[in-house]
């Protein structure tokens, strides 16, 4: 097993075997809940990275998602692992949520062991920005400002995972993804180092006897027992190389020595020849196409950007004209371009412009300073309409 | 506009480590200064009815942030790398499969983009999927001074002008796909091509020694 952490504070990787883990933890300032306004939060959130496994969906709420999650709150927010009434700024107004992320990386067994180790050593890892409270006024402190303090942590409980075989004659501890689809059931307990239950979870359906359960206590608290020296001498070192000002981070404990790894230095990066290129390109470059028309504002709130085309929006008798029309020549088509194109410079200025051709009954004539909402609305409606026109060619 | 010598412009520490997951089919994690992304791809694998193209893969590309849910921002990002990837890669060599390329933030200190290209790039050639060509990405900003930076912190990034990721590929240095914010003059934005199809040199030289490095005791 091992713990390592990342260049911010509450960020913690765990390898449990092959099975990959990444803990995130994060705070921010809320109201707190109305039936507890002198308590923090603390929220839990285990996300199957479809990365840990080609079963993951990515957001689908699987029934293994929510097991884990719901074990993963009784195991830390149950247990009263954390001192939540430290966490209170201003009763009744202002609390810190805690919000503790974990992330499946590799998936290769007993899950739940990683992200209860994960989350409660980014827990013990991570530091809350300083508060300092004068009077009415509430003062965040950034941590360059002052340092930020750690969570106050009562005990670890830690998760330890048992996996029947044969009605309970076979028993493995921490096993395998492959172990984990053959077992008959899983016994999950939840201990910390004080040899206190935090949680027991049995399922499955094996039906155990007291001995059992009796002899995996006992086995779970040496695991706990070891986990836990391990995950302090790990916060340890981490806490020395930090003092000393080392690098922390995922980068540097990335393995050098493996040959699957590689690291390479700051290099500097050649410039010299790169303002005569760019010149160049610039100076080969074509012209930029003709830009559209820039928008209008006839009255407040309203924009409108080019005036439309002409409208080909007529009566039914007009429709077979106007297709005969069409079929006929391209030429007949410039020279409508054309005659729109001209209509536009015209109906730019702002005059009173009559946009459509059509035989119906009013003629509406509309001034763009009145009723613009209209004209607007009418010149993309026809718009529209001989867009269909054309795509009916 | 003035353009750095060679004291400005230099590009972070990168590491990579390829295949350090074994689930899936091909895994990479890259790490540029503080930022570091990992890249796990699946594939081909089947693919649902409802996604399949007759005669092509269908790619999937899934972000992960650190913090949260995916939100639009992610979104947009895994569509950036998505027709990165696309055009790179010879999906017709797969129909009516899925390849699913999946990338987690591990820390986010500015040329997060790039660094998720360069991850997903790896982890490709690591699944041994079929590519006419590699890819990297490369982000440049542009400070207030008008001065070119490439690769730039968290803290460089916020105080820039205009950001930039280029995604440039291995065989004509051209460029794949851009995502820029900010504004910025055409002089600028070529200077910052240039700058970018550069820096890619590097890349691909380190990317070539990974994988030389890696194959070693097998050749």
């Amino acid at each position: 097993m091992k713990i390592t952490f990342g260049t911010d504070f509450g960020c913690c990787f765990v390898d449990l075997g092959k099975t990959r883990v990444m803990a995130q933890v994060s705070s921010e300032l809320v109201t707190p809940k109305e039936s507890r306004p002198n308590e923090g939060i603390m929220f839990f959130n285990i996300e199957l990275s479809p990365m840990a496994s080609p079963a993951f969906e990515q957001g689908r709420q699987s029934e293994l998602s929510v097991k884990l999650n719901r074990q993963l709150e009784r195991c830390l927010r149950n247990s009263k692992c954390i001192d939540t009434e430290s966490l209170c700024v201003v009763s009744g107004e202002k609390v810190w949520q805690i919000r503790v992320d974990v992330h499946m990386l590799n998936h290769d067994g007993n899950l739940m062991d990683a992200a209860s180790i994960a989350a409660i050593t980014a827990l013990c890892h991570f530091r809350r920005p300083d508060v300092g409270i004068q009077g009415d006024e509430v003062t965040v402190f950034s941590p360059e400002e002052r340092d930020p303090i750690p969570l106050s942590i009562y005990h670890m409980p830690i998760s330890v995972s048992f996996a029947f075989f044969q009605q309970g004659t076979y028993l493995l501890v921490d096993p395998c993804e492959r172990e984990e689809r053959v077992m008959d059931g899983l016994l999950m307990i939840a201990m910390n180092k004080h040899r206190e239950i935090c949680s027991i979870q049995s399922s499955g359906g094996i039906m155990l006897l007291k001995e059992q359960v009796m002899r995996c206590s006992k086995i779970a608290s040496i695991k706990v027992s070891e986990i836990t020296e391990l995950i302090s001498k790990a916060l340890e070192n981490d806490k020395k190389a930090r003092k000393a000002g080392e690098r922390c981070g995922f980068a540097e404990s990335m393995p050098q020595e493996r040959i699957t790894a590689l690291k390479m230095d700051e290099t500097p990066v050649e410039m010299t020849d790169v303002t005569e290129k760019a010149n160049d390109i610039v100076h080969n470059a074509d012209a930029p196409p003709q830009m559209v028309p820039s928008p209008v504002v006839p009255i407040p709130g309203v924009g409108q950007v080019g005036q439309g085309v002409q409208s080909t929006w007529g009566l039914e008798e007009d429709d077979e004209g106007e297709e005969e029309e069409n079929d006929n020549s391209g030429e007949e088509q410039d020279e409508k371009v054309t005659r729109m194109e001209e209509e536009k410079l015209e109906s730019r200025e702002g005059d009173v412009v009559e946009i459509s051709d059509s035989e119906e009954e009013e003629v509406v004539i509309l001034n763009p300073e009145k009723v613009s909402k209209n004209t607007g609305y009418t010149s993309h409606h026809k718009g529209a309409a001989a867009t269909q026109k054309r795509k009916r060619k | 506009m003035e353009v750095y010598g060679s004291s400005g412009v230099s590009l972070r520490e990168f590491g990579c480590e390829q295949s350090l997951l074994s689930r899936p089919d091909g895994s990479a994690s890259f790490i540029q200064g503080d930022t570091s992304v990992l890249a796990g791809v699946y594939g081909p694998a089947e693919v649902k009815v409802s996604k399949e193209i007759y005669d092509r893969a269908t790619l999937e590309v899934l972000m992960q942030p650190k913090v949260g849910l995916p939100s639009v921002r992610e979104r947009s990002q895994e569509q950036c790398v998505r027709e990165t990837c696309e055009a790179s890669l010879l999906l017709s060599l797969h129909p009516r499969s899925s390849l699913t390329l999946i990338l987690q933030v591990l820390h986010d200190d500015g040329s997060l983009l790039s660094c998720s290209l360069n991850a997903a790039c790896m982890a490709l050639m690591d699944a041994g999927l079929p590519m006419s060509c590699l890819f990297c990405g490369v982000t440049c900003a542009i400070d207030t001074e008008g001065r070119i930076i490439t690769d730039p912190t968290a803290a460089q990034e916020k105080e820039s002008r205009a950001l930039m990721t280029f995604a440039i590929d291995s065989k004509e240095h051209r460029v794949l796909m851009s995502a820029t914010k900010g504004s910025f003059s055409v002089n600028e934005l070529q200077q910052c091509i240039a700058v970018s199809q550069s820096a890619s040199e590097k890349i691909f030289q380190f990317y070539r020694d990974s994988v030389r490095r890696r194959y070693s005791k097998t050749l």
